[in-house]
């Protein structure tokens, strides 16, 4: 069953035009990668997908699934507040404030939830830890811990890796593979990491103005080869870019 | 004043009963208030709202009902304007935050005192508008009863809704995402921040009703590094801020705002100056 559906899609972010004809589908437990320049539309698209931005045009469906258990969301590292006086335990538990209900106190139910994701991501020791005080990639493994607490359905992580050391991007790869396949959740990243999403997603969508493409990562590697190739061809001949390239989508393999 | 005067007049210990109800009662929501206010860099829609009571207790003056009905007509017009502010505010980023603060704030203090110009008001009500009353004679039994509904409401609601407020309070957009009703969510805080200040204005005036949300906040921020401590610390510094300056101002005949705001600030000083001390001693410690 498909979570996403995108036909068409143009989105815009204060009445600039920041991604258009945008086509995709992610499946349930699928891991895409969403990838493209600067100001290509990438952190636009999840802000589509949560609904916090409206489609100027096309079609961009979310299955009534995800809109009855809430999706999770991991923002840039830059958009929290490092001074904010919140414990780790704190921070995990607000993954649970869908299903919880009312009241001050959090329910067994959602401290066994909470427990659980710390667990599986390795921040158990740092419950009782101040955000502020946890380096880069503990702090996006706490912030992993409560996107996991949201929904089991999918993951929207915004640049993940972004800032963070070697060894901390291993780890959160690492985390975020055992997630999708190991729980069955699906994954759909923005990411500048190229290499690393070719490495761990199943799927690719990159995103660039009149340019898109959609499809598997074999499909994406191809797709790379002909528009170096066609680059190649243009700079021999001495001429410029098309104003409107064809825009790509490739399904199961096959260039459409 | 003394303790022994108070305590030997009946009418005294009404009066000033009615009016610490009513601080404490109000000390305690602006303060439960005040930490996602602060923390979600709302604090200047406080500050902008105080300045909009002022504009409605001039409206209450032009109609001519002074104070005795001044809240039946601020308490909407700081509705409206937190609305308003709201709207500004969100709406395709035209207007940032402090900027739809700053329009509606200070256009409600000038419209305010021209209407007090006009209408022939005195300067003794603009000072007792900005600057609090300097009597606690003027706390009625109604503004006692009203902070009670208040304090009801805002509590109850802190206490039902804690774990959405400090989602939404941490990071708005996860909270989005997961499906809750952000938007619902800062427009309950913002009406109920108006209101709070409307009660609260009469006695610690429009300018410095803003100091109660703000401070208590910072205060137990600094103390703690966590959300709910934060919130109880920042209620309870608030209630004892309060009991001391208002006291202070009874015994000292002090104008009640300012000496409760000074006891804020003292006891902000004292926390931020015990850390700073505490965190080069530590760095030594360590070096």
């Amino acid at each position: 069953m498909n979570l996403i559906e995108s036909h068409d899609l143009t989105l815009a972010y204060d009445g600039v035009v920041a991604a258009e004809h945008v086509n995709f589908t992610l499946a349930e437990g699928d891991y895409l990668c969403v990838v493209g320049e600067n100001g290509s539309g990438k952190s636009t698209l999840l802000k589509a997908v949560t609904g916090e931005v409206k489609p100027a045009s096309g079609l961009l469906s979310v299955s009534p699934e995800l809109k009855k258990h809430g999706i999770g969301y991991l923002p840039q590292i830059s958009k929290i507040q490092r001074d904010f006086p919140a414990s780790v335990r704190e921070v995990v538990l607000s993954g649970c404030v869908r299903g919880d209900g009312w009241g001050f106190l959090w329910t067994r139910t959602a401290q066994k939830r909470a427990a659980d994701a710390m667990d599986m991501l390795g921040v158990t020791d740092l419950a009782q830890k101040t955000l502020g005080s946890l380096s880069g990639g503990q702090r996006q493994r706490v912030l992993l811990a409560r996107a996991m607490c949201a929904s089991d359905r999918l993951l929207l992580l915004d640049e993940p890796v972004t800032g963070l050391d070697p060894e901390a991007v291993h780890g959160m790869y690492e985390a975020i593979r055992r997630i999708n396949r190991e729980r069955g959740c699906a994954v759909m990243m923005v990411s500048h990491d190229v290499s690393c999403a070719l490495r761990e997603a199943a799927h690719v969508l990159s995103l660039c103005r009149g340019h898109s493409f959609y499809g598997t990562v074999d499909g994406y590697r191809r797709h790379e080869r002909l528009d170096d190739a066609a680059d190649d061809a243009l700079h021999r001949h001495g001429g410029d870019h098309p104003q409107t390239a064809p825009h790509y989508v490739e399904e199961k393999g096959a260039i459409l | 004043m003394t303790f022994g005067e108070i305590l030997s007049s009946p009418f005294l210990l009404r009066v000033i009963g009615r009016a610490l109800t009513v601080g404490i009662l109000v000390s305690l929501c602006s303060a439960v208030l005040g930490v996602s206010l602060v923390l979600k860099r709302y604090s200047m829609i406080g500050d902008g709202l105080s300045h909009v009571g002022f504009l409605g207790i001039a409206l209450a003056s032009c109609a001519g009902v002074g104070s005795l009905y001044s809240m039946e007509i601020s308490i909407p017009v700081v509705i409206l304007a937190s609305v308003l502010i709201l709207r500004l505010s969100q709406n395709d980023g035209r207007l940032n935050g402090d900027a739809a603060c700053a329009v509606v704030s200070t256009g409600a203090v000038a419209v305010g005192t021209l209407m007090y110009n006009l209408t022939g008001g005195r300067a003794g009500d603009i000072c007792s508008s900005l600057f609090g009353s300097a009597s606690v004679v003027t706390i009625s039994d109604k503004d006692m009863v009203i902070s009670l509904i208040l304090s009801a409401v805002v509590i109850g609601w802190f206490l039902l809704s804690f774990k959405t407020i400090f989602a939404v309070t941490f990071d708005e957009t996860f909270a989005h995402a997961a499906g809750i009703r952000t938007n619902v969510f800062g427009l309950i805080l913002s009406v109920l921040t108006g209101i709070t200040i409307v009660v609260g204005m009469k006695m610690m005036g429009s300018i410095m009703i803003s100091a109660i949300i703000i401070f208590p906040a910072l205060t137990a921020m600094r103390l703690t590094g966590n959300f709910r401590r934060t919130v109880i610390l920042s209620a309870a510094i608030s209630v004892i801020c309060f009991i001391v300056g208002f006291f202070a101002a009874c015994l000292l005949s002090l104008q009640t705002g300012a000496a409760v705001v000074t006891v804020n600030l003292a006891v902000f000083c004292a926390v931020y100056g015990i850390a700073w001390i505490a965190g080069k001693i530590k760095q030594k410690r360590t070096a």
